[in-house]
């Protein structure tokens, strides 16, 4: 379900993205981050806010932050200010959420996303750090159902989770894209190690914010928040469900109320959940509780230098060592496959063939086996011996897998295990010439029958000399013996 | 013979040493003198005998070993109804808290208990620690040993009055804009304000964060220096505690005020101040100079909008500081047959008194959308106005001086009904609030009604050194020997 | 800026259940409260920064390490209402 581009309509996307920190401790207290255990063993006075408690905030989350804004190309704000986001609600034990208003750690950032192969980029307005909430269920005749339940439990193990919150200008236009800027922005949070970014956990969620308007007009329509969306094709799907849902409304002659709304997975759709207008006061002010943060220029320094290069660059450069974009893009995402690609380049590997084989046969074979790529017998050497031997006419490009699969098994170098499985081709013209002769002299037929211009026994007579060398005759050299002394 | 409840900390403590009395002994002495008292007093809303009488004969017990754990070993020591006290009812004087056992202690109670002392119980507040007076507590008024028709002032009056009546050693209260200097003035006890940020904030129920700081109640300045050593120093749990040495309260006591530059605040000395309470200011002030400080007058003309700046500070911050009272975790929860946000609703409506429901009210509509730059923002910008006078008389003066409260002890609910009346009662103290300087009352004489009179002396940031050696000096200008009439010997002689 | 208070609007920010009566009599208090916290617009503060805090620090972080946490049962038995190990509530939204 995708918004037809001809439509008199467009689309206006901002994506508000939660990504929990993977700290050892919560944001504000020494309690467990990992949401793990039974309801309510990763809890403390901090968090379940009683009286008289404290948030003391984790260094390292400020350091989680301030990772994912370099990586977003922001500024890093010298001195930022926690502030209180006020609201009610049970699953928020102070009944104000500690976040950032004025002054977030990051601004101005952006993300370069490839649509159908065309460059655009996402703005970042901003990139803030704040707490999670406890995690309620309902419980009762509804199923579940919020409306319906008889009540609600409520389990604070995740209250005060690190939770970082990535928001863009509205800069998108299509659920397409939607979809390929979370997904980018879910690379770029798993290469800097900061979170494990699991969507189906919630430790990575999407909020967004669509709004439509007559196409070519620049004023705003009424945006609409859609909650709960806990995969990249929910997004997509949404989005797209949600820009169809507000034209229907529009072109019926109605109005877009200003609401959140929430994903339903089961349905496809989204059901509105709340009028936003009548709760949204949050009152923020800066929290008394805590100090000023300063990320002082050293500080900043120091965080840098622990940067791994970014996905956009890894792709860049292995297209630029010869992969195809597509196999740049998985090796991008899989670092273990990535370290090899570059060892074997490094010493002098062809990157488009080791691309090919890394994330084609390799992937297809640790996919099969359940297994790592440290616990098979691959290493660079092999893939560049492997390279170099296909290189030489040494190994056709079907031999060549099975070496490489012998490699991963640990049977050996390539060159052993092409000697021992007999692998190793013939391309001494010599001794192919002999099998060619010997060929053409048992099958006069054929021969005639090129010589009067039929060109069909042609492969015949090459797939004759190749059963007559065992397959190691170099392909190449037999057809063009063939056509020589065949048609002249 | 003296009775053992009249000893100074200092006292006992020397007596617990040489073998003169055991903390058994000195429990003992509170216990009976408050079982006289309280029934005129309440001011103590719980009394732990069990956890007293176990840390009392460990005392006993760890003096018998050899071992000195400090100065409070075996001192029995009382402490406001806002502090955490892990397994012993914490209800700020709030119905939404009543019954609530706390599942963790206050940095200052283990730190206390950490020194030995023998936490005797939980005194009376007003609730959730707004108020001057204590007749906003939920349990009832907590009446002045020197007058039980009167106040003891607020909002630790409950702490002030077991101090002043020697149903404790000392006690610790919490001051956010003279909860603790106020109701010191009000019942001839010494109350210390430290420097923001001194002594940890954990465990204590906040009211408002960037004002609270506890402190102690004692009968005499050098008690005091004891107490707030005890306590003071950083703390991991609170990020706003200074993380630094703490300055040496106490090394100079001794030296008195020569050569110090005492500046009276103008604008604390005039309209609104009552004659008794300016003269016996006064007397003080030429009694310093007698003493051989330069004393000069000093202006800070933003001090006449603190009190404003505050009523929309505090407020400001205790509505968000107090939404966790809300029936889901603990404390009150009101029976309504509807949803939780109705339950919320009922519960604090409920649970919560006149006052802190005005005080929610006012700071709520002081954040909201619209009127937060006017109010809110306002209010922090005259607090920078303040600190920056203050700054600039600092470089002037060594301390600065003033009465403490404007009038001596108010009949209980005199001034119940009329809430810009009570706050004004806050009006000399506010301003060290607004600008985190260390602050103390000191008693200097009695009105003609009999009722004390508190002289109060600031210094800046960190400057407690300072402080505590021109209070000492004040003690002993002063010669204030008085004490209340509950506390003298014939009502504890049978 | 002239003071005018939407009571109902504020006590229902504040989540408090009140009667119109209460609700009457509180909004005239704050008002009473409120013109004289007004004074404080009277004081020129252009260019002057808010101060949110007393003294000149930052920061105050702790590190990343796991402390101890709370026995279930030392805050659960506590609460209101309670069922298998978490807190117990009425429905959430009333629709």
């Amino acid at each position: 379900m995708t918004t037809v581009s001809n439509e008199p309509w467009e689309a206006v996307i901002g994506i508000e993205t939660h990504v929990e920190l993977s700290t050892a401790s919560k944001m504000f207290c020494g309690c467990p981050a990992d949401g793990e255990g039974e309801p309510n063993t990763a809890c403390c006075p901090v968090c379940l806010a009683l009286p008289g408690a404290l948030p003391v905030p984790n260094e390292k989350a400020i350091e989680g932050i301030v990772k994912i804004g370099m990586a977003l190309g922001c500024d890093i704000n010298e001195h930022s200010l926690f502030y209180r986001k006020n609201y009610f609600y049970p699953d928020l034990p102070k009944n104000y959420q500690i976040s950032q208003y004025t002054f977030p750690v990051c601004e101005h950032g952006s993300v370069n996303v490839d649509v159908d192969g065309e460059a655009t980029t996402i703005g970042i307005t901003r990139v803030h750090m704040e707490e999670d909430t406890g995690k309620s269920s309902h419980v009762g005749d509804g199923g579940g159902r919020i409306h319906d339940a008889d009540h609600t439990l409520l389990d604070f193990n995740r209250a005060g989770v690190p939770l970082v919150e990535i928001v863009t200008e509205p800069d998108l236009t299509s659920p397409e894209q939607a979809r390929l800027y979370g997904a980018e922005l879910q690379r770029i949070v798993l290469a800097l190690g900061v979170s494990d970014a699991r969507l189906e956990a919630g430790s990575m969620r999407f909020d967004a914010n669509v709004s439509v308007r007559p196409k070519g007009t620049t004023a705003f329509g009424t945006r609409t928040e859609t909650k709960n969306v806990n995969s990249l094709r929910s997004l997509q799907r949404a989005i797209a469900f949600e820009i169809d849902r507000q034209i229907a409304v529009l072109e019926g002659g109605g109005t877009i109320r200003q609401e959140t709304r929430h994903w339903n997975e089961d349905t496809g759709k989204t059901t509105s959940m709340r009028s936003k207008e009548e709760s949204e006061d949050y009152r923020y002010f800066q929290d008394p509780d805590l100090l000023p943060l300063e990320v002082s220029p050293e500080w900043q320094a120091e965080i840098r230098a622990t940067i791994p290069e970014l996905p956009a660059s890894l792709r860049a450069r292995y297209v630029a060592g010869g992969a195809e974009p597509s196999a740049a893009e998985i090796l991008a995402d899989t670092p273990d496959l990535a370290r090899l690609f570059d060892a074997a380049v490094d010493a002098g590997a062809p990157g488009r063939a080791v691309a090919i084989w890394l994330t084609g046969d390799v992937t297809a074979y640790l996919r099969r086996e359940d297994r790592d790529i440290d616990a098979t017998g691959l290493t660079a050497d092999h893939l560049v011996e492997l390279a170099a031997m296909v290189e030489e006419g040494e190994l056709s490009s079907t031999a060549a897998k099975d070496v490489l699969l012998g490699a991963l098994d640990g049977e050996g170098t390539p060159r052993v295990i092409a000697s021992a499985k007999d692998l190793i081709q013939v391309t001494d013209v010599a001794s192919i010439e002999e099998a060619v002769d010997a060929v053409l002299a048992a099958n006069p037929d054929a021969v005639s029958k090129i010589a009067e211009g039929d060109m069909k026994p042609l492969g015949f007579l090459v797939g004759q000399v190749m059963r007559e060398t065992g397959g190691k005759a170099d392909p190449t050299i037999v057809q063009q013996l063939v056509r020589t002394k065949t048609i002249g | 013979m003296t009775d053992l409840a009249d000893l100074t900390i200092v006292e006992a403590g020397a007596g617990l040493r040489s073998g003169d009395h055991t903390a058994r002994d000195l429990l003992a002495a509170v216990t009976t003198r408050a079982a006289v008292t309280e029934a005129h007093l309440h001011a103590y809303l719980t009394m732990d005998h069990e956890g007293a009488e176990r840390a009392a004969s460990a005392a006993d017990d760890a003096f018998a070993r050899g071992e000195d754990l400090g100065p409070l070993q075996g001192i029995p020591i009382a402490l406001k109804d806002n502090m955490c006290t892990k397994g012993v009812d914490t209800t700020a004087s709030s119905k939404i808290l009543a019954g609530w056992k706390p599942p963790y202690d206050a940095t200052i109670v283990a730190r206390l208990r950490a020194g030995g002392a023998v936490l005797t119980g939980k005194t009376n507040l007003d609730e959730f620690a707004m108020g001057s007076s204590t007749e906003n507590s939920a349990f009832g008024t907590t009446r002045n040993p020197w007058d039980t028709d009167r106040v003891p002032g607020g909002s630790s009056g409950g702490s002030a009055a077991v101090v002043a009546v020697g149903s404790a050693f000392g006690a610790f209260g919490s001051d956010t804009g003279g909860s603790i200097r106020q109701p010191a003035a009000l019942t001839g006890t010494v109350g210390m304000k430290p420097t923001y940020g001194l002594v940890s904030r954990y465990g204590l129920i906040a009211f408002a964060s960037s004002l609270d700081q506890i402190g102690p109640f004692a009968r005499t300045v050098a008690d005091s220096v004891t107490l707030l050593e005890a306590v003071a120093g950083w703390d991991r749990m609170d990020a706003t505690s200074i993380n630094g040495p703490v300055p040496p309260i106490g090394r100079s006591l001794d030296e008195g005020v020569a050569g110090l530059r005492v500046g009276v605040v103008t604008e604390f000395m005039g309209d609104g101040i009552d004659p008794a309470v300016l003269a016996a200011t006064r007397s003080m002030i030429d009694k310093l100079s007698g003493a051989g400080a330069t004393v000069g007058e000093v202006s800070l003309p933003s001090s006449e909008y603190a009190l404003s700046a505050y009523y929309l500070i505090a407020p400001a911050e205790c509505s968000a500081n107090l939404a966790r009272f809300d029936g889901v975790r603990y404390g009150h929860r009101a029976t309504v047959d509807g949803t939780t946000e109705d339950m919320m609703r009922h519960s604090r409506a409920e649970g919560f008194g006149p006052e802190v429901i005005r005080r929610i009210l006012l700071g709520t509509y002081a954040l909201s959308a619209g009127y937060y730059d006017a109010f809110y923002g306002q209010a922090q910008r005259v607090r920078t106005l303040v600190r920056d006078e203050f700054a600039a008389a600092y470089a002037d003066f060594d301390v600065l001086v003033s009465p403490t409260s404007p009038t001596t002890a108010f009949r209980v609910g005199e001034r119940a009904a009329d809430p810009i009346a009570m706050y004004y009662s806050d009006v000399c103290t506010i301003p060290s609030n607004l600008a985190g300087d260390p602050s103390m009352s000191v008693p200097v004489g009695l009105d003609a009604d009999g009722l004390p009179i508190g002289f109060q002396v600031m210094a800046p940031a960190l400057g407690e050194e300072r402080l505590f050696q021109v209070a000492a000096e004040v003690e002993r200008l002063a010669g204030f020997t008085a004490r209340p009439w509950l506390a003298t010997s014939e009502v504890h002689t049978p | 800026m002239p003071v005018d208070i939407d009571i109902a609007k504020v006590a229902n920010l504040a989540r408090l259940a009140l009667s119109a009566d209460e609700l009457e009599a509180y909004g005239e208090q704050l008002l009473g409260i409120l013109e004289h916290a007004e004074r404080v617009q009277a004081l020129p503060t252009e260019g002057v920064e808010p101060t949110s805090h007393p003294l000149p620090m930052v920061n105050g972080f702790r590190p990343d390490e796991i402390t101890p946490c709370l026995d279930r049962e030392s805050f659960l038995d506590a609460a209101p209402d309670s069922c298998d190990g978490q807190f117990r509530v009425p429905r959430i939204l009333g629709e």
